[in-house]
This record gives structure tokens, C-alpha cells and sequence, in this order.
């Protein structure tokens, strides 16, 4: 499977921010394709924040695991592991469906990664949390309630 | 642009390795307010953060204002070994950057 950066979204792309790393040198040129999914993050809802994923059609796959609190005493930081055995996953996605812009999190996994993630995010009050992988030109979700008792998005 | 934000541990166990990455970054979401002004803290937030392998980039995370402050990240792949180099690099929305490298374990 190819390196290079790639475009699993059909929204548009932000390139200011991406133009002073550039200069720095510190992503080359070549890297920057599929830049930051700025129509993504920016969704304020599921179904908008999955179509910008490109990830619309995702099915409901019992083959992967959202490892999270089932209670979240601190809003701001929850613990987050996403793991599946779908082969040839290239994306990992976490959304908080409840957040005013549900994407969180997408991440980008070359060929010889595990389907495997871990992170900690921001949920704004109880929520589920979906976890989208997409492999093989396919989308599948899963989602975990979370129970939030002390909100984290600082609103 | 030696700031530092950025501990890295990569240790092979078995045929995987895992990496796991700390960064000191306020991830600020834009959404708070100065409680004595009243104004509202602007976002300043990590967007996007690079994880090469040998100078391979294997690993990229896309980023928005709800992941937490003071970022954790971990995954896991096949094909490292001892004495590799995991080279972590983030850019956030004002454009600020940091590096880091590190041999596998």
C-alpha cells in the first residue's frame, strides 16, 4: 500500500496552517495531500461529520472494540482505545456524538499497522462514542455509551 | 524548534511494537473564557501529528479541538526492531511545531 498521504474524504481541504510547516521543513511538500479534513472536524453533527469521513455507509461491526470508561468523572480527559482485527484498515475515526462538532479524532495507519488506537479526548456531557474503521474501501462503526458526570469541552 | 512537548516510548514486544507518545500542548478548544476579561481564549490546538519509523511516515493523527489537554497517543506495528528510530513531529493551528525521535527498545 502506497505512503502517500490519502484522501479518504470528499470535503474540502485546509492548506494556510499546513503552508508554514511546509516552510519549516518539517512536512515536505510531497506530504501534505491529504491535508487536515477541515469539513470534518467542523461537522456538527454524525450523519455530516461520516459523509465527510467518507464513511456515510458505515455497517455496524461487532469486530471492534471501544475500550472507554463506562463512567467519566472528568469530561476533559477520557481514555480512549479503539481496537479491531479488520484487515487492511487504513483509517480510524472517533466521534462524540453528543460534542457540538462530534469528530474528534481521525487517524491515518499504514500497512503494517494494528488496528489498534489509543487516545484521550473531550466529551462535552454523556454521549456515545463511535469508533468508524475503514479498511478496503469499506466503513464499519461500533459505539460505547459514556457516562460524563463533570463536562469537558470548557464552554 | 527544541520546545521539548514530546516523550516518546517505543518498545518491541514479540513481532509488534508499540509506541506510545505524550505531548505537552494546552489543546486549547477556543470555547473558554477568560473568567476576569470575560473574552473568549482562543483555539490552540494540535492538528496534526506525524509518526515515522526509519523516516517512513507510518502513522498520522488528525486532530480537533476535543482531544484532551496534553495529548496521550498509542498504536502499534509490525516490521520493528531494536535500535529503529520513531520520529514523532506535530503542527498545531498557528502553525507551531515540535520533534522528536527516538530508538525502538
Amino acid at each position: 500500500m502506497s505512503m502517500k498521504r490519502r484522501t479518504f474524504l470528499k470535503g474540502t481541504f485546509a492548506t494556510g496552517v499546513l503552508s508554514v510547516a511546509v516552510g519549516t521543513g518539517l512536512l515536505k511538500p510531497s506530504d501534505v495531500l491529504a491535508a487536515w479534513p477541515e469539513s470534518a472536524f467542523s461537522s456538527k453533527d454524525m450523519d455530516a461529520a461520516l459523509s465527510a469521513l467518507g464513511a456515510s455507509g458505515a455497517s455496524d461491526s461487532s469486530n471492534i472494540k471501544i475500550k472507554a470508561p463506562d463512567i467519566a468523572e472528568n469530561g476533559a480527559v477520557v481514555p480512549i482505545t479503539i481496537s479491531t482485527n479488520i484487515s487492511g484498515v487504513n483509517a480510524i475515526s472517533v466521534l462524540v456524538e453528543k460534542n457540538p462538532q462530534p469528530l474528534a479524532a481521525s487517524f491515518e495507519l499504514g500497512s503494517n499497522l494494528d488496528g489498534y488506537v489509543s487516545t484521550r479526548i473531550k466529551m462535552g456531557k454523556t454521549s456515545n462514542v463511535i469508533a468508524v474503521v475503514q479498511a478496503g474501501g469499506k466503513s464499519y462503526k461500533a459505539k460505547k455509551m459514556v457516562k460524563v458526570t463533570i463536562g469537558g469541552c470548557g464552554g | 524548534m527544541a520546545k521539548n512537548s514530546i516523550k516518546i516510548k517505543a518498545k518491541v514486544k514479540g513481532e509488534k511494537t508499540e509506541v506510545k507518545a505524550l505531548i505537552k500542548h494546552n489543546m486549547e478548544t477556543g470555547l473558554r473564557k477568560n473568567k476576569k476579561t470575560g473574552e473568549k481564549i482562543p483555539a490552540h490546538f494540535i492538528k496534526e501529528v506525524k509518526c515515522e519509523h526509519n523516516g517512513k511516515t507510518i502513522f498520522t493523527a488528525n486532530w480537533g479541538i476535543a482531544v484532551s489537554k496534553n495529548p496521550y497517543l498509542s498504536f502499534k506495528f509490525t516490521g520493528g526492531k531494536k535500535g529503529d528510530t520513531i520520529a514523532i513531529s506535530w503542527v498545531d493551528n498557528k502553525g507551531d511545531t515540535d520533534s522528536r525521535s527516538t530508538k525502538v527498545r
